[in-house]
């Protein structure tokens, strides 16, 4: 099959869904590549890069679409796009098919297949094509260096012979792919980060990105991410009401504010106020990577930086992955790239699109004249649904000593227990044995208690020396065989003298081999 | 020379033995703690040479000498994958000294005995040691020298058969003569019969008849035990040639030889129930052969293997970060563990994560993949036991088995007939990802299905342990 990636025509869009990376594995699974001409320019991909990884530079976007049997790009097709589509043909791209409903309608009226790479099942099975995900990741990291940029001063507290620096504070607004990115780019900057998400569950992936976990006291906070394949849903009016007092109190402590909060298929929540951004000082940043869908700061201007009244600085960009072109386009191709590895299951250039695949399924919005959006849930649940957790009843310090001493006392009873067995039986032995006996029989149980002692001390893994060890030093039996050797008796010299040549052949072979085990146990 | 000095040579060379056995609590001070046997063992031969009683020292020379010979080359030659087999036929060798040196003690005793008061005054060493003692102290040698024997007796043949079935020499499946159990059972009854015997002056007959029967038992019950077990028979041996070698010291009066026998019989049976725990297991039921009682049938496995080629492993393994390796006796069969060792180089050299995860009763000898893996130039500080690590495994990219079946297998936990259910098993399947190197779809030496082959996360590598990694590491370079 033929692959063809055009140069993408929104304005200020600097990303390719082809890479001569991406392009050298497409070519491995048996498909042809195609690039228009000066297509990756702009991602910092020149013709001559695809040129030697074997790609075939179309000179304009007509002739590529006309000898592509699947166009790959970035952004979901303009209206002169769709045009040229032509039946059989296959579109890979973001399509956003739920705003798109007129779009979705032409292609399925060219009779085209379209997959629409933002309706990737969210299945652990998918995440090497979710292309969302790859492009939150950037936008997240690339909002901190945007905020960064805007904000005078260090990330990182520092004291210098020039004075002391305190270090910044952040809040990110939801945890998603891209809060989480941004979480872990701020902190690596030094930053003190804070984080909020309307899902408790999360609190655990922000504290393991080095975050504070914003906590809301409220009851029936509880969201559970499994139920909407782990994006956030709307939430109540007491909820956002309590939320946003949280907001207010933290407000003027915070130098930069990252919103990311989104909820699928409606406009994004207003959680950053006006009054909030009054309350912020002079000179920190806001960055709104909502914007697109109206943005959760009352003040954002959609593909705009602001400077608010007060000096707040608002960038309400929209383009954050298309600002790192670079990056952005290797991991989308590379998204798109697994998508045509399922797609071609045989190796052999041959697409097999099968409806039954939960993936492939999920994300064709169009197939063989017909509209195949939304699709049925998938057949694995994207996230296990999540116990509810009870809480461990907190012991009150009386109780934990209670408990303590009870497990104290009982220890010392079985001690006690113990010790005073075998105290009767020595005594008993004691009574009957001849005094001889006993002195041999104090040093025996003696040694078994100092054996016992030692030995559990033992490193698991020098079992095996442990065992040639003893084995070499039972072999102190040797010394019954030399007092017996001076014998009167023909017979017992000559039992001795095999007893005393068994056990000298364990002695040495047995600390030998222990010798060389413990010389090969090395650190790294 | 003076009594006492041979007292307090043996009193440092006990302390040096109980530091030398303390000293292997970590791997650098195990180093100089081996250092502490041997001068142990060294002053304590001395001692016994040059102390009361001793004749024939030239000829005592001479045979430690020779056996220092063969030692040596045993030591040297041995390969670390026949290391089970090496210490199992060292224990038959203390089984049977032991047998020695109870049967001289009797033929002694029973010489001084026959003698009237002026012969006595003439000994020296242990027949005048015997010579002095009264008739109660007899009664209680006799006690001492029937255990003596008797357990070295059964350590004698339990450790050849052992050996043999380690060596692959013998049928390491369970076997048993017609009768089982009975059989044992009516050999101990007749050992008790004929000891009883030997104490009422059944003279050397009895001891020696009795001493078949102590070989009898030990050949039968370790045929009665299956490969998966040797863990425990081997350190069990270990422990009865301990105490063997105890009771031998009480028939002669040495203390030191109870002692290190007492350091030694401890030492063993510590071992034998931390892997009888590690199997979820009672030492009885391992002992007595086969495995205990379950009730009703294991559940059925569903789904099917799928079977993986070197070049999707490599693949994986390029997207890891963390990868678990968890070694097991097929390991050593294939001696793969260079193969490992490189494997683990090369993904350390590209900074992923790699650790290794040693069950207790991994390989056919406590600690032997640990003694595999170090021999192979694996440092010790990525090899983790099972306690250690099992929670890791579900932020691990990729898990490895190689040649390891029961001590990964889900059943333990999921399925209460399984025969094995209880047992500590190493969590592999919760990894992102596993690939099974296998020899074929065989279920291994205990016979149990494996659900973890079937698990939708799991891939079976198949081919011998050591050619699928040489093909893996080809795909990795």
């Amino acid at each position: 099959m033929k692959i063809g990636a055009p140069k993408e025509i929104f304005e200020g869009e600097a990303r390719v869904a082809m890479t001569p990376d991406s392009a050298a594995q497409l070519q491995k699974l048996g498909h042809t590549c195609l690039i228009e001409t000066g297509a990756g320019a702009r991602a910092g991909f020149s013709d001559a890069a695809y040129e030697k990884a074997g790609v075939e530079v179309v000179h304009s976007a007509a002739a590529l679409w006309q000898a592509s049997d699947i166009v790959a790009k970035v952004r979901e097709p303009s209206e002169a796009e769709v045009d040229h589509l032509r039946k059989g043909q296959t579109l890979i791209s973001f399509f956003w098919p739920a705003q798109n409903e007129a779009l979705l309608q032409r292609c399925k009226d060219r009779g085209a297949t379209v997959i629409a790479m933002d309706m990737v099942p969210r299945i652990s099975r998918a995440q090497k094509m979710d292309a969302l995900s790859s492009m939150a990741n950037i936008a997240g990291y690339r909002a901190v260096i945007e905020a960064g940029n805007n904000f005078g001063r260090f990330f990182t507290g520092q004291v210098t012979a020039a004075g002391k620096v305190p270090p910044a504070k952040v809040l990110i607004v939801g945890a998603g792919v891209a809060g989480l990115a941004a979480i872990g780019t701020a902190t690596s900057l030094g930053a003190i980060v804070y984080a909020f998400d309307v899902r408790p569950e999360v609190a655990e992936q922000i504290e393991s990105m080095g975050a504070e976990f914003v906590y809301l006291d409220f009851e029936d906070t509880t969201q559970d991410g499994a139920a909407t394949g782990g994006y956030a849903a709307p939430s109540s009016p007491e909820f956002r009401e309590k939320q946003l007092e949280k907001f207010r109190e933290l407000a003027p402590d915070m130098d930069i504010v990252i919103t990311t909060a989104l909820i699928p298929g409606r406009p994004a929540p207003k959680l950053w106020t006006e009054d909030m951004v009054a309350a912020m000082k002079s000179g920190s940043v806001v960055i709104d990577l909502a914007a697109e869908k109206g943005g959760n700061c009352d003040l954002t201007v959609p593909n705009q930086k602001i400077v608010s009244g007060n000096g707040v600085t608002i960038v309400g960009y929209t383009d954050f992955p298309s600002r790192m072109a670079t990056q952005s386009s290797t991991l989308y191709s590379t998204n798109i790239r697994h998508m045509m590895t399922d797609l071609t299951p045989g190796k052999d250039g041959q697409v097999v699109h099968n409806m039954e695949d939960d993936v492939i399924r999920g994300a064709t919005v169009t197939h063989q004249g017909e509209i195949t959006f939304p699709p049925p849930p998938p057949k694995v649940k994207a996230i296990a649904a999540a116990p509810r957790k009870e809480k461990p009843k907190e012991l009150t310090p009386a109780e934990k000593k209670a408990q303590e001493a009870a497990a104290f006392r009982k220890q010392t009873i079985t001690q006690i227990g113990l010790l005073g067995a075998g105290g009767a039986a020595l005594l008993a032995v004691g009574l009957v044995a001849p005094a001889s006996f006993m002195q041999h029989f104090i040093v025996f149980v003696l040694a078994v208690f100092v054996g016992f002692q030692v030995i559990w001390n033992v490193s698991h893994s020098l079992h095996t020396p442990l065992m040639a060890i003893t084995n070499a030093i039972s072999s102190i039996i040797i010394l019954g065989a030399l007092m017996q050797i001076g014998s009167g008796s023909v017979l017992v010299i000559l039992l001795a003298a095999l007893a005393v040549l068994m056990a000298a052949v364990n002695i040495f072979g047995g600390f030998l081999v222990t010798r060389r085990m413990l010389a090969m146990f090395q650190k790294s | 020379m003076e009594f006492g000095f041979t007292t307090a040579a043996y009193v440092v060379a006990a302390v040096l033995f109980i530091l030398a056995l303390g000293g292997l609590s970590g791997q650098e001070s195990a180093k100089r703690a081996i250092w502490y046997g041997i001068v142990g063992m060294a002053i304590a031969v001395l001692a016994t040479l040059i102390g009361p009683g001793q004749g024939l020292w030239p000829l005592s020379l001479i045979l430690i000498g020779g056996g220092a010979a063969v030692g040596y080359q045993l030591a040297t030659r041995v390969q670390m994958t026949q290391m089970p087999e090496l210490v199992a036929i060292m224990h038959s060798l203390v089984g049977l000294a032991a047998v020695f040196v109870g049967f001289n003690a009797d033929i002694e005793l029973g010489r001084v005995l026959a003698m009237d008061d002026a012969a006595r005054e003439g000994l020296q060493g242990f027949a005048a040691l015997l010579a002095k003692k009264t008739p109660v102290e007899i009664g209680i040698l006799r006690v001492e020298l029937v255990l003596g024997v008797w357990i070295g007796a059964v350590t004698f043949t339990g450790s050849v058969i052992a050996y043999g079935k380690l060596a692959g020499r013998v049928n390491s499946a369970a076997k048993k003569l017609p009768g089982g159990h009975m059989l044992n059972a009516t050999a101990a009854i007749l050992s008790v019969v004929l000891a009883v015997w030997y104490f009422n002056g059944g003279g050397f007959l009895a001891l020696f008849l009795m001493t078949l029967l102590a070989l009898f038992i030990g050949y039968h019950l370790i045929m009665g035990i299956g490969g998966a077990d040797m863990p425990v028979v081997v350190s069990m041996l270990n422990s009865y040639s301990g105490w063997a070698a105890a009771a031998i010291g009480f028939s002669l009066g040495n203390d030191l030889l109870i002692v290190v026998g007492a350091l030694v019989g401890s030492s063993g049976a510590i071992l034998s129930y931390i892997m009888c725990r590690a199997m979820n297991r009672h030492f009885v039921s391992v002992i007595l052969g086969g495995f205990g009682g379950t009730g009703g049938p294991a559940a059925a496995v569903e789904g099917e293997m799928i079977a993986i080629e070197a070049e999707g492993v490599a693949a994986a393994l390029d997207d890891a970060d963390s990868v678990i390796i968890v070694p097991g006796y097929g390991m050593a069969v294939a001696q793969a563990q260079n193969a490992v060792s490189v494997l683990t180089e090369h993904l350390r050299k590209q900074g992923k994560t790699v650790r290794f995860a040693i069950h207790p009763v991994a390989g056919r000898l406590p600690g032997h993949m640990n003694v595999l893996l170090a021999e192979a130039k694996v440092p010790y500080d990525i090899v983790l036991e099972m306690d250690e690590i099992n929670d890791d495994f579900p932020s691990t990219d990729v898990a490895i088995v190689i040649g390891s079946n029961d001590i990964v297998n889900p059943a333990a936990q999921d399925d209460p007939n399984s025969p094995i259910a209880g047992m500590p098993v190493l969590e592999v399947w919760k990894a992102k990802q596993v690939f099974v190197s296998k020899r074929g779809q065989g279920t291994g030496y205990s016979g149990i299905e494996n659900p973890l082959f079937y698990k939708e996360n799991t891939r079976m590598f198949y081919g011998d342990a050591k050619d699928s990694l040489d093909k893996l590491l080809a795909h990795l370079r």
